[in-house]
């Protein structure tokens, strides 16, 4: 298994090499010329042109391309071009606020969406069915920034039951940490949720045709002990390739949901990059958050192999 | 501009939102330490205060640097950092000395020199820094703590810009930071103000941290705006930047901070009904909003269809869509804003008059294209200005392209002298708070010197010469006059159009007290309970 | 079935707005600012008094049109690159390389980027939800083409002398019809979520243009004093991208997709 392991990590090379020319490349065909923003009020075409050359954006685009490889295999994500800190720096700042949301996300949507599927799948055409259903349909339907604003409104606005923004880092104390994180989690988790409720459903609905299963019931044993030990088992492939899938979605719901709770995320780090035109950042967290997800697909691929004993490597 | 009572102004306005707090200046609460939690209007993206006129820069720098002069409630500039000054020679030598155990944050103490260098990089950007620079033969240390300033001609307002209160101000930082980063941004954060700046807490997007600058010591007076003892109470203030005003709202509400520095005016009715929080105008004298056309290109290089503007700008109309809440704003055809010094109805155009206007705009031989028109969206009363600008505009006939963009794109853009099609533009909105166009010194809008004037780059030889004149005149009943014929000739210009002036309040819990009116958020002398 | 209907109402009302609703969405009546739902004004007015039902009926529009273009274009363009990319082998690995290095950026991400090097107009909005879209589909249209490719009627129309251009319109494409008219309902309905994320980041479509984006872009400030701003354009969104959901899964029963 470990030479197979090895090979997809390289493989994922040149996927992550196709990232980092396409960010550049989109970034660098932009009309909006930062120079000009640092360069202040009163600058002359002169203070410009010299920032230009500081920052190397005189240089032919192949010459900076290659700068920016370079920099890259050594590690170096560059300096961002308004505040002077290192781009690992403040990626670093962010990124516990948004792993803390993606994986509180994860876990309420895997832990509400996958036993609400394997019911849906096993009374499949009831009620319960049709409500999951119309439910996890729904979930995909609403825009995720209405939503917040909903929940903000009943439990913070309201009632006063939470937080209405801002984040707790964890060494700040575990409660303060998860009260923060609710409702932007849940917020978050809604579409996730829709997805793989529907996922398990459809899987769940074709493992529990199979004759084994139809043995296993008609045998008498307890339907919860089928239902988890047998069928969820055998219909958890698919299960597992749409949670990593699903991560590009969390990223992009994190984004929204960073903005509508005030969370210093990596979205809003982002957004706010984008919006100031500051190069280094944009590409570096696209970077970062693109490598990410390789490796959890790559992850995901390998359980694979954990999940269904017919896979070898 | 000592003497000015402050009189007039929407003083019905702030005395209302302020009167659950306010008497005459706040009671000083002896509460020490704790941490405030302040949602700013901006966030802080730049940290040198002479490369950019942002408002979020400025007030940044209040904490981290000193001045020499400041000024007070009442526009009186009084010193700050100076001990003593002196001027002989009929005003054309000044020496001015710093008065003791002023230290910058690195432990080094504050000489002559610093103020030297600090005043020459300032003086090399900033419109009315420049105007000293000009008038000025010679600045130069005299000794460790003395330095003197000699002038080659009459100026009348060398205390004026060494005490200026808002961007770009004069702030005095170490001699080595400031020479050696002239045309740079400045690399270091370190200067002698009350509070330091904690770099490793800084996340730009989210937070900023100053912490009390234990050494800093203050002067004996009374506060009063940038003057007077600068004492700290709080231990921390934190900066949480929420652009959301949704949820900076519902973060005041709920107590998760403590002061909001910009509340839209929609929410101050539900703000001023929450018993635990209150409003307050800081700056009374208030902010002008402008419609500024570009007299670069066509249409509106034509005087004519400058003038068409004129009779188009129904101020009530502007200040309802932009602003709102009616006991904030109100109509002022004052350039130097109504309740200044320079106060004055001189040359304003009459009733709005839309024949009038579409007269004036045939015979500026209009060809019928597009006006390039910004409109940042994310600034609610900008945003109202621009819409309301698209229909009269349309309705006397010009052919309108109105280009939505946020604020910072609005920024980038403006600098751009191109003609609209590639790139440049025809119109924008913008606006300014009173102390940045109460006379025609500091005011960037009224300024005929082509390319080298702010954003539409008016040219008009006579405003130059009357700038000049008004700079060296040292009476005031001359001042006064010649203000008056400044604003004549840049209302006939048309240099921009005012849509009225109103003032925006601050909320913050009851907790807070103690907060200075000032057009920038001054945390000393500020308590928390 | 539902979806349908539904999907039906909304298109005809958005369609035909100007013809029975005289109003005009971009009115501003200062007076009448953040009035509450009254008669006159049914779902309220917005902070410039502009009456939120008008515009969310014509919001309609631009939200459809938007979804519609999207996944036309992003079917059209995909499904061109993808019958190629599946056909012809040499090209395949190394475009299948730079289809999973563009999957890798996260859609909303790079929607933004697109957004940020262009002005904001409807136009540009299509652009860059249909850019992030067609890795997506010629992902699906190349797994087709790779198993109908070595399919015994490929082969025989291939061993009757049939050329390339003609075995991808006759044998491959109709086959590939029926998942593809499946995914690009959901293409709609995702590209007009977008449309609303990319206007509350503030990068969407312009704000004279009303659409269910923008007006809750410009609502959400005001979500505690006037929630009727964000409420009604974001029900319709929210029923509409449902009918468009409904009306996939329909067809992807109706046609037994997977």
């Amino acid at each position: 298994m470990f030479p197979e392991i090895l090979r997809r990590l390289v493989a994922t090379i040149p996927v992550m090499g196709v990232v980092a020319i396409a960010v550049f490349a989109l970034l660098h065909v932009t009309p909006g010329d930062p120079a000009v923003i640092i360069a202040g009020d009163y600058a002359t075409s002169e203070d410009i042109a010299k920032i230009r050359a500081k920052l190397g954006l005189d240089q032919p685009f192949l010459t900076q391309v290659g700068i920016w490889l370079g920099r890259i295999v050594r590690g170096d994500l560059g300096t961002s071009i308004y505040s002077g800190l290192p781009v690992a720096t403040l990626i670093g700042q962010r990124a516990e606020a948004t792993i803390a949301l993606t994986l509180f996300a994860m876990v309420i949507s895997v832990s509400v969406a996958v036993p609400l599927g394997v019911l849906a799948a096993w009374k499949k055409g009831s009620l319960v069915d049709r409500a999951v259903m119309v439910f996890a349909v729904s979930g995909f339907s609403m825009p995720t920034f209405w939503l917040g604003f909903v929940l903000v409104y009943i439990f913070a606005v309201s009632f006063h039951w939470l937080p209405v923004q801002g984040f707790s880092p964890i060494e700040r104390g575990f409660w303060p940490f998860l009260r923060h994180l609710i409702l932007p989690a849940v917020t978050l988790s809604l579409v996730y949720m829709a997805l793989i409720a529907r996922m398990t459903r459809a899987s769940m609905l074709g493992v529990l045709n199979e004759d084994y299963i139809r043995t296993a019931f008609a045998k008498g044993l307890a339907p919860r002990w089928v239902l988890v030990r047998h069928a969820l088992k055998n219909a958890s492939l698919p299960i597992v390739t749409i949670i990593g899938i699903g991560f590009a979605l969390l990223i992009g719901g994190a984004v929204v949901t960073e903005s509508v709770f005030a969370l210093p995320g990596l979205g809003r780090l982002t957004v706010d990059a984008i919006i100031r035109r500051d190069y280094p950042v944009i590409q570096g967290v696209i970077l970062v958050v693109s490598g990410v997800y390789v490796l959890i697909n790559l992850v995901v691929d390998l359980l694979y192999v954990v999940l269904d004993p017919r896979i070898k490597y | 501009m000592a003497g000015v009572s402050r009189r007039g102004f929407l003083a019905g306005a702030a005395a209302a939102a302020a009167a659950a707090t306010l008497g005459a200046p706040r009671v000083h609460a002896q509460k020490k330490g704790g941490t405030i939690r302040f949602i700013p209007h901006a966030d802080l993206k730049v940290l040198d205060p002479v490369a950019t006129t942002a408002y979020i820069t400025r007030n940044h720098s209040y904490f981290i640097y000193d001045t020499l002069f400041g000024t007070d409630a009442d526009l009186a500039i009084k010193p700050q950092m100076v001990a003593k000054y002196a001027s002989s020679n009929k005003g054309l030598k000044w020496s001015f000395t710093l008065r003791d155990g002023l230290k910058f944050h690195d432990g080094a103490a504050v000489t002559a020199e610093d103020a030297v260098e600090s005043l020459k990089r300032w003086a090399k950007k900033d419109p009315l820094g420049r105007l000293l620079a000009a008038h000025m033969a010679k600045i130069a240390p005299s000794d460790r703590k003395t330095f003197t300033l000699e002038l080659s001609q009459p100026f009348g307002l060398v205390l004026d810009a060494l005490g200026k209160p808002s961007s770009n101000v004069p702030f005095i930082m170490p001699a080595r930071i400031a020479a050696a980063s002239a045309d740079e941004p400045i690399k270091e954060t370190i200067g002698s103000g009350p509070f330091k700046f904690v770099k490793d807490e800084w996340q730009p997007g989210n937070q900023v941290v100053y912490v009390k600058n234990p050494d800093y010591v203050p002067r004996q007076e009374k506060p009063s705006g940038s003057t007077g003892g600068k004492v700290v109470n709080v231990d921390r203030v934190v900066w949480r930047y929420i652009p959301d005003h949704a949820t900076a709202n519902a973060a005041l509400d709920a107590g998760e901070v403590d002061w909001w520095e910009n509340p839209p005016l929609d929410f101050v009715p539900k703000i001023e009904a929450n018993a635990a929080l209150t409003t307050f105008v800081t700056d009374p004298r208030g902010t002008q909003g402008w419609i500024r056309p570009n007299h670069k290109h066509p249409p509106f290089n034509n005087k004519k269809a400058r003038q068409a503007l004129l009779y188009i700008v129904d101020q009530p109309k502007y200040l309802k869509a932009a602003i709102g809440v009616e006991k904030y704003y109100k109509p002022c055809p004052a350039l130097f804003t109504c309740g200044g010094p320079f106060e004055s109805a001189a040359g304003a155009p009459g009733k709005p008059d839309l024949d009038r206007a579409r007269q004036l705009v045939k015979e500026s031989g209009y060809d019928g294209r597009p006006v390039v028109v910004l409109d940042p969206s994310d600034i609610a009363l900008t945003h109202g200005a621009a819409l309301v600008t698209r229909e009269l505009l349309s309705q006397i006939g010009f052919n309108v392209d109105l280009q939505a963009m946020d604020w910072s794109s609005v920024v980038a853009r403006r600098a751009k002298k191109e003609p609209p099609q590639q790139g440049g533009w025809n119109m924008l909105f913008t606006w300014w708070i009173a102390s940045d166009v109460i006379n025609p010194a500091v005011h960037a809008g009224i300024s005929g010197a082509g390319d080298g004037a702010w954003f539409g780059w008016p040219e008009s030889g006579r405003i130059e010469e009357l700038k000049v004149q008004w700079a060296r005149a040292t009476d005031r009943a001359k001042q006064k006059q010649l203000a008056e014929e400044i604003q004549k000739v840049a209302y006939d210009e048309v240099m921009y159009v005012p849509f009225g002036q109103w003032v925006l309040p601050t909320a913050h819990r009851k907790a807070v007290s103690g907060v200075l009116q000032f057009p920038a958020p001054l945390f000393w002398n500020v308590s928390i309970a | 079935m539902v979806g349908v209907v539904v999907l039906a109402i909304i298109a005809l009302g958005g369609a035909f707005a100007p013809v029975w609703w005289t109003g005009d969405p971009l009115e501003m009546r200062p007076i009448e600012r953040l009035t509450s739902p009254v008669a006159g004004h049914w779902f309220g007015t917005d902070n410039f008094g502009r009456d939120v039902y008008t515009r969310t009926i014509y919001g309609t529009r631009v939200s459809l049109i938007v979804g519609a273009t999207v996944s036309i274009l992003g079917l059209l363009i995909g499904t061109t690159l993808g019958l190629v990319i599946g056909f012809y082998r040499r090209l395949d690995a190394v475009m299948m390389r730079v289809m999973d290095g563009l999957m890798a950026i996260p859609a909303i991400l790079l929607a933004l980027a697109l957004m940020a090097l262009m002005k904001t107009s409807v136009r540009n909005v299509i652009i860059a939800l249909v850019i992030p879209e067609i890795p997506r589909v010629i992902r699906v249209v190349r797994a087709s083409v790779l198993s109908l490719r070595e399919h015994t009627m490929v082969e025989g129309a291939r061993a009757l002398g049939a050329r390339t251009p003609r075995i991808l319109m006759f044998y491959i494409l109709p086959a590939l019809a029926a998942p593809l008219i499946v995914q690009a309902t959901y293409i709609c309905a995702s590209a007009i979520l977008f449309e609303a994320y990319l206007s509350f980041l503030g990068a969407g479509t312009p704000p004279h243009i009303p659409s269910w984006g923008n007006i809750m872009a410009e609502g959400k400030t005001y979500v505690q004093l006037a929630f009727w701003i964000i409420l009604f354009p974001g029900l319709f969104l929210a029923l509409t991208v449902l009918a468009i959901n409904l009306v996939g899964d329909g067809l992807r029963e109706t046609l037994d997709v997977r």
